[in-house]
């Protein structure tokens, strides 16, 4: 049980964390939002209590000193400078770094640890104190008492008076249990008068020896919450009559109520002993979460009612920003069993709608209202379930930041992480397993892509080398580019160092794209001496294998003095597309539509022919080769119907053709199926898909599509030897 | 291959009687083992794979996964079927994959003593020998038992 609420934890913490990440990144930028700061001190803070009550003390430790310094920026009393954002960010790190430790075992680099502490140490004011921490068990049902233990509450707690009728059972002697000892507990809690009701003592001889006739009432003056009284009954629970009466319950509860709205708005406000009662018993549902005996009032997330009768103005702002949205955590397995399950719903609505169809009765009208609400419900569902799979790669971008910053720092380097494309939706398992690859690529960027600031000012660029990470979907693929504005790719070294270590002939004739390839050759590192950072014997050709593992590739394109690139292309195994469905042929197919540039519908005098089976498409005085796709595919149209819709299309290259199909349906999200395993490479088709009515569909590769049409790769040809001409 | 064929023979002669599924393609009997049958599905038309050589028929979606469907009949060197919706798609796992097989019509179980399968007598076709591992006398008709492992080879091989 413990392990499963301690895997919660992590979870959270990974949530935690980013949103701390994503706050300190906001305010590098220059973000003076008040709410920023208070988020990143709420996650730290969160983080703290949780890591508390698992008794990771070092976590504890940490997010401590963390979240004091944050308490004084967010107090007003410090000044956010460039410097403390530096250290607060490296803290984060830390903060991430500990935890990860935490969750997966391994050491803490003390030194590094130490390092932080003390530099955060410098901006904490002197009078504070350090707090211990008391670890909580969890995994136990927590005794009320220990709820009831405010440490260190500052305010002296009233005294209160309890009117407790004590009647033990017969059971209870049996138990072993002996009234005098509870006595004597409630005596220690503070001033104590036991008064004997021996009423219902029978005469001596109708007296059974075995009977239970005492009761007690018991007065108790004492400053202990009343859970603290209750808890000294705890082990006769059941085997006494027993009731407690405090001195005006009522307004104790009141009491209760509103050290509780004070713990949650105001932040000096002293939680009341009584508030951990209330917070067990008539306290609104509080989310769940570690119970966290901290004397900071911000323990827990407010509750939605006390939030909006909150005082502060944060509350207001916070909804304004939505704040984080719920989350729910699924199994993957879960997820893909829905996807296949929801996939054969559609095909049983369109079987449905064939028997109907078919059936000898005249008015088929209310039913087909009923299947169209059917297959409307079942679509929901269906784009509901894809969208759940595919994720945008916005964490894992986030995540790359503190590796650049980590780099940066072990190299004396000053470098920043641009990210374009957050949003690009990829499919989860690719986005897990592009993680490794991304850090090394990254690493290798920082160390030994960018120069060093010196030599960065030499060369008349900034400072602050920029490193450019984006994603995209280009012709339905995944692109993951790195981009540096470092020195590039020493080809002169390069090679010297492949020769030396025998990876290439010394004689060889390279060009220049083969040289820079050689990087991802196994067992080459140019590190001149092995740094700490990277090159630890493992190259680039691991994040190469790692690529071509996802089943992708990757490619270095650099120029010397200005940086390098590389490019990762994946392909889309279950990612989602947008793709417009076209039908070729009698066959239904998809294109992806980022690589279409418009759609018209051509008509004859548009159709220009150049040479004995060439086609030109003219539009608006430009002349775009035509590419059939039925006849790249090698299909053959069985009815009369041309292809009389074309798709214009561009390249990576930049070369521009006119793919021609018979006619535009659709234009809608579909999630592509690889086809690997179940056939080889096909010219001209990257993957498939599953449309609504169950069908598998092929998606186009326009790239070999056009590759494969005779008539546009010869025009292409044609085009380029008059260009050099 | 030869090796794996010899392999599963041994296997089906320890067994004791085996159910069989028999059916026919191109007006031939064949039989696979039951426990290499995943499903029997009656045919649909299927989504045509561009370049794909005509034993290829082409994809299915099999609750959301995609497979490829095989014409048996191609694929012994027989006509090809005019499929039609009285003909079934038997789907089996091999290589751990999900395929579809084209037949012609399911005809029934039948329980097959290992002793009983004699083996494939030498006739002048490679294909034959490889497909088939053995032969069995039921109702007096002969049935073959097709060695699915050389049917359908690694996905590789099966495209140009």
């Amino acid at each position: 049980m413990s392990g499963s609420i301690q895997d919660t934890f992590f979870e959270e913490c990974e949530e935690l964390l980013e949103a701390t990440d994503e706050g300190l990144t906001a305010i590098e930028g220059g973000d003076h939002d008040p709410e920023t700061v208070n988020a990143i001190f709420r996650a730290v803070h969160s983080i703290k209590g949780g890591a508390g009550a698992f008794g990771l003390d070092d976590l504890v430790a940490f997010a401590h000193r963390f979240e004091t310094v944050f308490d004084e920026v967010r107090a007003g009393r410090m000044e956010l400078d460039g410097k403390l954002i530096q250290l607060l960010l490296r803290s984060s790190d830390q903060l991430s770094a500990l935890v990860e430790v935490a969750r997966d075992g391994g050491e803490i680099d003390e030194a590094h640890n130490d390092t932080l502490l003390a530099a955060l140490d410098e901006y904490i004011p002197e009078e504070e104190e350090d707090l211990t921490f008391e670890p909580m068990g969890l995994g136990a049902p927590a005794p009320v008492a220990d709820l009831g233990i405010v440490p260190e509450a500052p305010a002296e707690p009233q005294e209160e008076t309890y009117r407790i009728r004590f009647q033990p059972l017969k059971e209870m002697y049996g138990t072993g249990n002996e009234p005098f000892f509870l006595f004597q507990a409630l005596k220690d809690m503070g001033d104590l008068t036991v008064k004997l009701d021996e009423n219902e003592l029978p005469g001596f001889d109708a007296m059974d020896m075995s009977e239970s006739y005492l009761a007690w009432d018991i007065t108790l003056v004492t400053k202990d919450s009343r859970s603290m009284v209750e808890a000294v009954f705890e082990f006769v629970e059941g085997l006494c009559e027993l009731s407690i009466d405090g001195e005006g319950d009522a307004e104790a509860e009141a009491n209760a109520l509103a050290a509780l709205d004070a713990m949650f708005s105001t932040p000096d406000a002293p939680p009341a002993p009584p508030a951990a009662d209330a917070a067990e018993g008539e306290a609104p549902a509080v989310p769940f979460e570690p119970p966290v005996p901290a004397p900071e009032p911000e323990a827990k997330p407010a509750p939605a009612e006390e939030k909006a009768s909150a005082p502060k103005a944060e509350s207001g702002k916070q909804e304004q920003r939505g704040g984080p949205k719920p989350t729910l955590r699924v199994e993957l397995e879960r997820v893909d069993r829905l996807i296949n399950a929801v996939g054969e719903l559609i095909i049983n609505h369109s079987m449905l709608a064939q028997q109907i169809a078919n059936l000898d009765v005249s008015d088929t009208r209310d039913v087909e209202t009923e299947l169209e609400g059917f297959k409307n419900l079942a679509r929901d569902i269906q784009e509901g379930v894809m969208a759940i799979r595919a994720q945008p790669v916005k964490p894992l971008f986030q995540r790359m930041a503190r590796i650049v910053r980590e780099a940066s720092a072990a190299t004396g380097k000053t470098c920043k992480l641009v990210n374009v494309g957050e949003n690009t939706e990829v499919d989860k398992t690719v986005i897990e397993r592009l993680s490794d690859p991304l850090t090394h690529i990254l690493r290798n960027a920082v160390d030994h892509g960018v120069e060093k600031p010196e030599d960065r000012e030499a060369a008349g660029k900034s400072k602050v080398g920029e490193i450019q990470l984006s994603a995209s979907h280009r012709s339905g693929s995944v692109c993951i580019e790195i981009k540096d504005d470092g020195a590039g790719v020493n080809r002169p070294r390069v090679k010297q160092i492949a020769i030396e270590k025998g990876l290439i002939p010394e004689n060889a004739e390279l060009t220049d794209g083969e040289i820079d390839n050689l990087l991802f050759a196994p067992g080459f590192s140019t590190a001149k001496e092995v740094s700490n950072l990277s090159g630890r014997g493992v190259g680039m050709d691991v994040v190469k294998n790692a690529v071509t593992g996802l089943g992708g590739r990757i490619n270095i394109s650099s120029t010397p003095g200005k940086g390098s690139t590389f490019t990762i292309i994946l392909p889309l195994t279950l990612a989602v597309m947008d793709g417009m469905v076209v039908s070729v042929a009698d066959q239904t197919m998809v294109v992806p539509i980022t690589s279409i540039v418009e759609t018209m519908r051509g008509s004859d005098d548009m159709i220009n022919s150049l040479g004995a089976d060439g086609t030109l498409l003219s539009i608006r005085g430009n002349f775009v080769p035509i590419c059939d796709v039925a006849g790249s595919l090698g299909l053959y149209r069985e009815s009369d119907q041309q292809a009389g819709v074309y798709l214009l299309v561009e390249t990576e290259t930049g070369q521009r053709c006119a793919l021609a199909v018979d006619d535009i349906h659709d234009q809608r999200q579909v999630v592509i199926k690889s086809l690997d395993g179940v056939c080889g490479e096909i010219a001209g088709v990257a993957a498939a898909t599953i449309l609504g009515d169950g069908k598998i569909a092929m998606i186009l590769d326009p790239e070999s599509i056009i590759a494969a049409s005779p008539t546009a790769a010869a025009f292409d040809t044609e085009r380029r030897m008059s260009n050099a001409s | 291959m030869q090796a794996e064929a010899k392999q599963t023979d041994q296997e089906v002669k320890h067994a004791e009687h085996s159910e069989f599924v028999s059916f026919t393609v191109a007006g031939q009997a064949f039989c696979l083992k039951i426990t290499q049958i995943r499903e029997i599905r009656r045919w649909s038309p299927v989504t045509i794979l561009p370049h794909a050589p005509a034993d290829v028929l082409g994809v299915m979606n099999l609750r959301g996964a995609v497979i490829p469907i095989y014409d048996l009949s191609a694929r012994f060197g027989l006509q090809q079927t005019e499929a039609s919706e009285r003909n079934v798609v038997i789907v089996v796992s091999v290589h751990g994959k999900p395929v579809g097989l084209l037949a012609e019509s399911v005809s029934e179980i039948i329980s097959i003593n290992p002793d009983d399968i004699q083996d494939t007598p030498p006739v002048d076709s490679r294909n034959t020998m490889e497909y088939i591992q053995g032969i069995i006398s039921h109702d007096d008709t002969m049935v073959r038992i097709i060695n699915l492992d050389a049917v359908i080879s690694a996905p590789e091989q099966v495209m140009p």
